[in-house]
């Protein structure tokens, strides 16, 4: 089987993988890190975002193998030195969550949209919010969570 | 109030770990020596399985074991139940064909589970399962759920002539038909409440893991009630007494009814772990999950109302075909009689009331309770015949609701249909909605959308729903197969901190901080110091799970008597300590104390003593301080209110924004506010849902067309607005906490408000009614075919 070496939340790493193997399952199944999941087949819910080079990705639509040399980081490398991302605060304080299934893939596209957009107002976040599936909040104290998550990391 | 008791906007408990990605799905959770597990599926929608060939994939790389039907059939496993038996109209039994675990002699939907194939890795056992061999001879397929009962359509189940489960009344029908008799008017509309998929963003998943040492079975699994699982896996399919069998619901992502059920797939890994002596873990893909969780809704129906020349109420008359699928699911036969008939009063005092529903089989998924279930669709034909109604006699659609409504005086109110409302006030609802939207304003609104070229509406809807589910003797009566009661623990241990463990099950709904409210505010322990447990039938009791919005109302309730229970044995170990009599001490607070006196003992204190009793009466009371109880409710409760939104349609595309969103409830006392609004805003959003977008579409054959995210349209965030919310106050008259639920009540607003504005956006075109989902599509058409 191939080998794949890449860096996952600042630690390298390196797995032998079936060259079919996702990179959302070699995050889940042979890192243990299930903090990435998977709602759907067709790239569609968004539970899975991770942050590769720092860019939101759906790590079911990526080969483990394509990921090769980039620097991963999920939702479990978000929080450091045990104090909360500003956007993970920012989700438990506006209510952004009930299950918590979809949160990991909300946050990581949150951060990124954040970084991406400086002045997000309410529509915009809805708009970008398109690439990710809630069915417990409606999404009103997701939007509501990622403005004042983006107002937070701009502080 | 303290800031963490009852009433206050408590940050939940359970978001650390969520937000932080340590939660514990089922599919997070690994079994040492685990294999796994993928299911052959039926790719027919009805189909004679001669023969299922397994000898190929028994060879394929890293197989451990392949099952048909024919080995589930020789271990003797039983058919999963519907628990629910409805009595027809002629007296006799509903029709209730079996539904064993894995099909042996037809295939009955498209995705009926045929085979499993067991083996080292997923990807092998899903490469393997492509070469089990089924020779199928292809049945004609009975879809169409307007044809299936009659002459000449395929027949799915013997047991079921006509593919009719049963023929259901409630109601008096003579007098209804009196009532139409005198009628100034009727009001008449045929109405689809179009079939919807649950999709909880979190796929089905199970591990079922036999313990070779003492022959117990544990099974983990996406579950909204873990007992309910371990009492029909053990008792009906027969895999292993209660005693032997443990059932963990972890973390579970979002339920919406669908994760009530007992599925084939769960009872099939329990089974298969003991078949190949390892733990065996199933997924579901999400397109599983399309094929697999049981479907919600699927009615047709014709309603009519009739009334007098004031517009006042005389008799509501309704016939509804009810889709079950191709088998009952469990509680498949409830949801279109029990929670569908009884709720057709409404919130209105009509006179006379009469309800027939013909249940009947088609070779489609298994249809069962999705949020609601049954309630959003008695208020979906209600508040679309009222609004028909108020259109025909030209009464203003506000109005005509207040003519109606039962008066707030007028509780405990005896409706037509078996329930007795408790308490309510649906009029304050109403008024406030109205004042929150600006209703007298909004013509002025319409007008200024058509100068931009916008067809504006406004719908409302006064939804009532039973829920806190439920007296066990009443359900007993009508054929429910279990009681309905829940179960509470307190446990305090001897530093003074509670662990409460509930037969409730939270997925969403945030148990782990508003219940840890409740028994922070009636023990006066910190809110830090409670943990609350669920899930783990190991851990609990015993427990009825999760639905109905019942939690709070009957699980919340059990928790409260389990703390009477606490501080009565508190009182008793503090009259000893503090040297006074039992009648003398007074609990507030977190204290026991002396009467008059500043003697007093803390809860930590009390809790000290039971569990290290040097000085403790133990010739009269049992050390510890541990009290469970369970709790049958005496009623359901009525959530009821008033949603109204208002739409804009674009002439050109058909397409509907939804503009504004105000949503008045009375759920009685409400413990978290912040925890409320989240659960109406994701409840609007599921009704928004059906209304404007989803559609589960099968074609002639039985293939379901709607089968991905790609095909199946989920609310998103662009599709929805803010979502205002309100409430108003009566309280629950029979629960020690007055609460009565809301979990539920946007999903059986929502739809009704939604098409009532459209319907009212287009009601100067011509148009009367448009069937659910309201896409662009349908809407573009009606617009064309109006003008």
């Amino acid at each position: 089987m191939p080998t794949v070496s890449l860096e996952v939340n600042g630690k390298p790493v390196k797995a032998e993988v079936e060259a079919r193997t996702l990179l959302v399952q070699l995050l889940r199944y042979d890192l243990g890190l299930t903090g990435t999941h998977v709602g759907c087949d067709t790239s569609q819910c968004g539970a899975c975002v991770i942050h590769v080079d720092g860019r939101a990705v759906k790590s079911c639509t990526m080969l483990a193998l394509q990921a090769g040399g980039t620097k991963v980081v999920t939702i479990e490398g978000l929080a450091r030195d045990g104090k909360l991302h500003p956007m993970q605060a920012a989700f438990k304080e506006h209510h952004g969550l009930q299950c918590g299934f979809c949160t990991p893939g909300m946050i990581m596209a949150a951060v990124d949209m954040a970084n991406r957009i400086p002045n997000l107002d309410e529509k915009t976040v809805r708009h970008e919010l398109e690439g990710n599936l809630c069915r417990c909040t409606g999404y009103h104290n997701i939007v509501q969570a990622v403005l004042a998550g983006a107002k937070a990391m701009r502080a | 109030m303290a800031d963490t008791g009852i009433g206050a906007s408590v940050r939940r408990k359970e978001d650390q770990r969520f937000i932080t990605g340590r939660g514990h799905y089922t599919d997070d959770l690994n079994r040492p020596g685990q294999a796994y597990a993928f299911f052959v599926r039926s790719p027919h929608a009805h189909a004679r399985i001669k023969s299922v060939n397994t000898a190929a994939a028994a060879r394929s790389p890293g197989v451990i074991g392949v099952f048909t039907g024919q080995d589930v059939a020789a271990d003797k496993l039983g058919s999963i139940p519907c628990g629910w038996g409805v009595t027809q109209k002629d007296g006799k039994p509903m029709n209730a064909p079996p539904h064993m675990p894995l099909a042996a002699d037809k295939a009955r939907y498209v995705g009926d589970q045929v085979a499993l194939v067991v083996a080292e890795t997923y990807n092998q056992a899903r490469d393997a399962a492509e070469k089990v061999v089924v020779d199928y001879e292809v049945l004609p397929a009975s879809v169409d759920l307007a044809a299936t009962a009659k002459k000449g359509a395929p027949v799915i189940h013997d047991q079921a002539p006509n593919n009719v489960c049963f023929v259901w009344g409630l109601g008096d029908e003579a007098a209804t038909k009196a009532a139409f008799a005198k009628a100034h008017h009727v009001a008449k509309l045929n109405l689809v409440n179009n079939r919807v998929i649950p999709n909880a963003i979190e796929p089905r998943a199970a591990i079922g893991d036999f313990d070779t040492g003492d022959d117990s079975y544990t099974l983990y699994v996406t579950s909204q009630n873990p007992h309910l699982a371990r009492l029909v896996i053990s008792a009906f399919v027969q895999i292993a007494p209660e005693s032997k069998l443990r059932v963990v619901a972890p973390d579970v992502g979002g339920g919406f009814g669908s994760k009530i059920f007992i599925y084939a797939e769960e009872c099939v890994v329990t089974w298969a772990s003991r078949k190949v002596g390892r733990p065996v873990k199933w997924t579901a893909e999400r397109f599983e999950s399309f094929l697999s969780d049981a479907h919600g809704r699927d009615h047709l129906t014709h309603v009519e109302l009739a009334l007098d020349k004031d517009g006042k109420f005389l008799g509501l008359r309704v016939d509804t075909t009810a889709n079950m699928g191709a088998y009952l699911s469990n509680f498949a036969s409830a949801i279109p009689t029990y929670l569908y008939g009884t709720l057709l009063q409404g919130v209105y005092t009509t006179a006379a009331i009469y309800c027939e529903v013909t249940s009947v089989f088609t070779n489609t998924v298994p249809v069962d309770a999705v949020r609601g279930a049954g309630r959003p669709e008695a208020t979906y034909l209600i508040e679309r015949i009222v609004d028909v109604a108020a259109s025909d006699m030209g009464i203003d659609r506000a109005e005509i609701r207040r003519r109606n409504f039962i008066a707030a005086i007028a509780f405990p109110y005896q409706t037509q249909v078996a329930l007795q409302y408790d308490s309510g006030n649906y009029g304050a609802s109403l008024e406030k909605a109205l004042t929150m939207i600006d209703y007298a304003g909004f013509e002025k609104r319409r007008k200024e959308a058509a100068g931009r070229g916008k067809l504006r509406g406004i719908g409302l809807a006064s939804y009532i729903e039973a829920c806190g589910i439920a007296p066990s003797q009443v359900v007993g009566s009508l054929g429910a197969g279990v009681g309905l009661y829940e179960a509470g623990q307190v446990r305090f241990d001897a530093t003074g901190n509670v662990t409460v463990f509930t037969g409730s099950h939270t997925h969403g709904q945030s148990h782990e901080t508003t219940f840890a409210q409740i028994v922070s505010d009636y023990l006066g322990v910190p809110f830090e110091k409670i943990e609350v447990v669920h899930g783990d039938s190991g851990r609990i009791p015993f427990g009825m799970g999760t639905y109905g919005s019942r939690s709070l109302a009957v699980g919340g309730s059990a928790i409260v008597r389990a703390m009477d229970k606490v501080i009565a044995k508190g009182r008793r170990i503090a009259a000893h300590l503090l040297e006074a009599s039992e009648a003398d001490i007074e609990f507030k607070a977190g204290k026991f104390s002396v009467k008059g006196t500043d003697r007093a003992k803390t809860i930590g204190e009390i809790a000290f003593a039971a569990y290290v009793p040097h000085n403790y009466p133990l010739s009269e009371l049992e050390p510890g301080l541990d009290e469970t109880a369970f709790y049958d409710p005496a009623n359901f409760t009525f959530p009821a209110g008033t949603h109204v939104c208002e739409v804009e349609i674009d002439r050109d595309t058909g397409v509907v924004a939804v503009e504004r969103w105000v949503a008045v409830d009375d759920f009685g006392r409400i413990i978290n506010p912040m925890v409320v609004a989240g659960q109406v805003q994701g409840g609007v959003a599921h009704g928004v849902g059906q209304a404007l977008c989803e559609a589960a579409v099968y074609d002639k054959s039985g293939q379901l067309l709607t089968g991905s995210y790609m095909d199946y349209c989920m609310p998103r965030a662009g599709d929805l607005p803010s979502i205002e919310v309100d409430t108003t106050v009566t309280l629950c008259t029979h629960n020690p906490l007055g609460v009565k639920g809301c979990g539920e009540t946007g999903a059986i607003a929502a739809p009704a408000t939604l098409i009532n504005a459209i319907v009212d956006a287009l009601a100067p075109l011509g148009v009367k009614h448009i069937e659910m989902p309201a896409t662009s599509q349908r809407v573009w058409q009606a617009i064309h075919s109006a003008s």
